[in-house]
């Protein structure tokens, strides 16, 4: 070290909450080489690292709070910033240039006040407790679940955005919900007259009381209910708890307390640099007023990070000039779109309109003066025609001959804005901020996958608006570079799986040969295409897969019906339904596992997995096990594995159903049925989920009225809480649910796709896959039914049926011409059981030791 | 490593073989493969009732070298650009059956022996 060298004093940087722009902030400020320049120090109000906010309401879809976290827990620590969580700062002292909280002072060179908005509340008389909750956090989200629990009916007052996701979330939870509005339509800053109309009235029909014109005046206690809300008109509605989600309010009571300037409707004034009127102190986000607006999108909030932490790095930055305001979401299920002037407030502008009312659906156009550009739309039912509108409006793209054409029905050869007609400036993703241009640039940098492409730039990895627009981008770019955008399964077929299940289907296909013959290339198949194909062949008509000509299709796991351990020789885990076994059975399973000498383990799937069995032992065992009353337990397929359960109500005090009971008949119900990956399911007898259903492709909880039905979790590598899809079902409707599920899964998931990777890949999400299996969208309910009803016909114990045909346990020979067994396997005793040797162990094994 | 396009050991032999019968043309199994004991070898015996026309046997080494579990018998097998190949089930490498050669890792090369069906009867060829 050189001791002449004073290193340079670092200076201090306070950002002040840590909510998801302050979050953006400091990512920004590291990647940005910040850090060289200033010790960064963090101050967050809530208890949780930053999380996505705008996602909030999966927070009762069942994700949980640290699936929801913008970054890794020790994000912070291991990039050298100073993270303050659970303290509020209560006062800045710009005189002495330090920041006070209840733990002391702390000195700053440079402030970021992030400290967002909270939820206005009117003043209501009677408004406490249960009748005052909000939804802005995660502990808001706690209250509402915590008062849900003992209520039948909940409303939301505020019709706007945050309103009616609020009422989703009601909806959600079991509650009765509805909404009460202000003003004379709902989404009034987004939607003209007719949009709100239509949007009611799709509302309505979801099963959301709406009213509107509704001024409450006061919150007493209700007779049937526990409160009862008094209108101005004399009406009342009564209910057991009140979510307020009447607008919101910069938080920008630190800014006024220290004298900054603050604009006439809320906000700490900002100018085209984030800068307050003290030089040394930044707002950005909901707390910042730019120009007299404040604004309630993440997006704008983002880019005004950008642009402080480009400044405080010392890099070159643009000028904030405000922000698009346009937004696309699904309500309830229903899709609604606002873009730039919706109302037509421009002076001259001239609007186009679409109404059906068959099915509430409604579209504004509003173009220019002159005729020539869009600036401004309104979509309620669709918003496929949502990324061309933006794309026109953004880029003052030429309006085409007739201009009515961009919101009639597609049907009618609307001209639709390819991806090629977008300028390298289009942005495509505004909540990071990516352009067209920046996707083209890492194209030509050789990315063909879209995956790498949403981590080299971020796009879509925000709201996630953009993800069709950006596939189509990626796609349509690629191909224009001559890489074809290739979806085949191999190099045998030009198919992608799904296309590949259609075909077998309609062309009734039995075998592997017939398929290749008629739609793939040369005569023998691969270890991809082969897998696939005779998965797909079992899902539709479950032959066994002991016949002679499914056999080569099969993984060595499926051929010999065992799993291959490292050293060649296989476990056998027989099907214990549910987790549920007799002494006797035990018994018998212990006596086979001593008799062959296995090793004996308890799996995660409630079962018993023997190891080390040799190819040749297999039939004998499982002979022995089928003797004893057991059969296959598919460990070895790519089919249903296993249903956990806690015992329920028979047995536990807690337990409200028969938890094991609907286990085995899930079970039962669903063995054998192969599928593009494994699939796990848990039945739970109470909310106390003992079964942890959560974690599972298929989870079931029950509750006093019924079942609760989680869909698409996964544990593993990648883990994922599964969703709530519906709840309180009786056993009938439970089963009719599941099997759609199982089927729609089956027929359209890729090769070795897991429910969670391919629900995730549903464009559309949850809601339409809600849409599909309850609400049978594409009609397609009976046809899944009963589809899996043949298979469930179809059903037989494959141990069983090769151990039955002596041509089928020909296979079962470690060597053809010799009855010994391999002699390169060997084994040590640990633990009172045998495992394989190790390497290092093998050298201690003199050689003329044979196999055990 | 330099390509040798001459060292390829064919199904059919290059050079003069000892033809030696193995097993039973029904111990085979259409598209897959089974394997038999030869002196301490342990060969695996993969049948194609119809390549290009032709009902083709292939023996190959049925040692792992990734794993050294003996298990290359119990792959899938398939073509890869066009060359017939099987991949080890425990970590999906792929085997040429015609030589042996390994298309992922070039350094792992399995032996391969020259073989036929005679009649019912598998036969394969042992270097005189
Ligand atoms: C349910 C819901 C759905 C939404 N959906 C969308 C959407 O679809 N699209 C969209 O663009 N936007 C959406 N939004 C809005 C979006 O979440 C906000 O625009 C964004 O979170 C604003 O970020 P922010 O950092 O400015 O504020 P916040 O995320 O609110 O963060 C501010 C943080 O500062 C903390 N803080 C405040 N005062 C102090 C203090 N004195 N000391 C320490 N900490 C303090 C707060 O506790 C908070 O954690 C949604 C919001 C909600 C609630």
């Amino acid at each position: 070290m050189n001791s002449l060298v004073t290193p340079i004093k670092r200076e201090t940087l306070v950002v002040i909450g840590n909510g998801m722009v302050g979050h953006h902030c400091v990512e920004q400020l590291i990647a940005h080489g910040a850090l060289a320049h200033y010790q960064i120090h963090v101050f967050g109000e809530e208890h949780q690292r930053a999380y996505d906010r705008v996602h909030l309401s999966e927070y009762f879809g069942g994700r949980d709070a640290e699936s929801l976290a913008l970054c890794e827990a020790d994000f912070y620590a291991v990039s050298g910033v100073h993270l303050h969580l659970g303290m509020q700062v209560q006062e800045i002292d710009r005189e002495r240039k330090e920041i006070v909280t209840t733990q002391g002072r702390i000195p700053y060179d440079c402030l970021v006040l992030a400290t967002g908005s909270y939820p206005f509340v009117p003043p209501i008389p009677g408004a406490e407790g249960n009748s005052r909750l909000v939804y802005r956090t995660l502990s808001d989200l706690d209250s509402i679940r915590a008062a849900a629990r003992t209520a039948r009916r909940g409303v939301v007052v505020g019709g706007g955005l945050l309103g009616l996701e609020a009422a989703n979330a009601l909806k959600s939870l079991g509650l009765e919900a509805h909404v009460v509005e202000f003003a004379p339509r709902l989404m009034p800053v987004q939607l003209d007259a007719d949009g709100g109309e239509a949007l009611r009235q799709r509302i309505e029909a979801l099963g959301v009381g709406v009213h509107l014109s509704r001024a409450t005046q006061e919150i007493v206690p209700g007779d049937e209910y526990a409160y009862r809300m008094n209108f101005q008109d004399g009406e009342f509605l009564e209910t057991d708890l009140i979510v307020f989600s009447a607008g919101i309010r910069p938080q920008d009571a630190l800014g006024r307390s220290a004298g900054l300037d603050i604009a006439p409707r809320g906000g700490v004034v900002v100018d085209n640099t984030c800068r307050t009127s003290d030089p040394c102190i930044f707002a950005i986000g909901e707390c910042a007023s730019w120009n007299g607006s404040i604004f309630g999108l993440v997006a704008p909030g983002y880019t005004m990070a950008r642009n402080v932490a480009l400044q405080l790095a010392g890099k070159p930055y643009e000028p904030f000039t405000g922000a698009d305001m346009s937004t696309k979401l699904k309500l309830l299920g229903v899709d609604v779109g606002s873009i730039g002037d919706a109302h037509a407030a421009t002076p001259g502008a001239k609007s186009y309109r679409f109404i059906d009312e068959a099915t509430s659906s409604y579209r504004r156009l509003v173009v220019s003066p002159d005729g020539k550009r869009v600036i401004g739309a309104v979509l309620v039912g669709d918003n496929s025609y949502y990324d061309t509108l933006l794309q026109y409006a953004q880029n003052g793209i030429k309006l085409p001959q007739d201009p009515s054409s961009l919101i009639l029905p597609l049907s009618d050869g609307a001209p639709i804005l390819g991806a090629d007609a977008l300028p390298d400036t289009a942005t495509i993703c505004s909540c990071h901020n990516v352009n067209k241009g920046a996707i083209c640039c890492q194209v030509d940098q050789g990315c063909t996958d879209l995956g790498e492409l949403k981590a080299a730039t971020k796009a879509g990895t925000g709201c996630g608006g953009c993800s069709a627009l950006l596939k189509q981008v990626f796609e349509h770019e690629l191909s224009a570079r001559g890489v074809a955008v290739d979806k085949s399964l191999c190099e045998h077929f030009a198919h992608t799986r799904q296309e590949l299940y259609g075909i077998v289907r309609v062309e009734g296909i039995q075998t592997f040969e017939e398929l290749l013959a008629k739609h793939g290339r040369g005569h023998v198949g691969c270890d991809i295409c082969k897998p696939a194909v005779g998965s797909i062949l079992a899902s539709c008509w479950n032959q066994p897969i002991t016949d002679p000509l499914l056999i080569p299709l099969q993984d060595t796991n499926d051929t010999f019906m065992a799993n291959m351990q490292k050293n060649g020789t296989y476990s056998i885990v027989p099907r214990i339904a549910g987790g549920e076994i007799t002494p006797d059975k035990l018994i018998a399973l212990g006596e086979v596992a001593k008799k062959y000498d296995l090793y004996t383990k308890i799996t995660g799937g409630q079962r018993i997995d023997l190891f080390g069995a040799q190819l040749h032992q297999l039939p004998d065992i499982w002979g022995e096990l089928i003797e004893a009353g057991f059969e296959t337990g598919h460990a070895y397929g790519k089919s249903l594995r296993t249903v956990k359960s806690c015992v329920g109500s028979t047995w536990c005090r807690y337990g409200v159903q028969d938890s094991v009971g609907m286990a085995l008949y899930l079970e039962n119900r669903y063995k054998g049925l192969r599928s593009p990956h494994k699939i796990k399911f848990a039945v739970s007898g109470c909310t106390r989920e003992c079964a942890e259903a959560q974690s599972k492709d298929v989870g079931v909880i029950a509750t006093d009225k019924g079942w609760n039905l989680y869909v698409a979790g996964n544990g593993g590598m990648r883990p994922r809480h599964a969703e709530l899809f519906a709840t309180d079902l009786d056993d009938e409707t439970l089963v009719r649910y599941i099997d759609r599920f199982l089927m729609f899964y089956v027929r359209t998931a890729d090769k070795l796709q897991r429910t969670s990777v391919w629900r995730e890949s549903l464009e559309g999400g949850l809601h339409y896959l809600k849409d599909v299996i309850i609400n049978d969208s594409l009609g397609l309910a009976a046809e899944l039914e009963s589809q899996m009803q043949l298979v469930v016909d179809r059903y037989e114990c494959e141990w069983a049926n090769a151990l039955n045909d002596p041509e089928k346990l020909k296979r079962f020979r470690t060597f053809v011409n010799d009855g010994r067994g391999d002699p390169d396997i060997h084994f040590v005793k640990e633990r009172g059981q045998r495992r394989p040797a190790t390497h290092s162990e093998l050298h201690l094994i003199p050689v003329t030791e044979e196999a055990l | 490593m330099s390509q040798t396009t001459t060292a390829l050991i064919q199904t059919e032999p290059t050079h003069a073989v000892t033809w030696r019968a193995l097993c039973h043309r029904r111990d085979l199994v259409a598209n897959s493969g089974v394997v038999a004991w030869l002196d301490g070898y342990q060969v695996a015996l993969f049948h194609l009732p119809q390549v290009d026309d032709h009902e083709k046997v292939f023996a190959i080494e049925n040692k792992d070298p990734k794993s050294g579990a003996n298990v290359i018998g119990r792959g899938i097998v398939g073509t890869l650009k066009g060359e017939l190949v099987v991949a080890s089930p425990l970590y999906k490498q792929h085997f040429r059956l015609k030589d042996g050669a390994c298309l992922e890792y070039p350094e792992q090369r399995l032996r391969v022996w020259p073989a036929r069906l005679q009649g019912d009867t598998v036969e394969i060829g042992l270097d005189s």
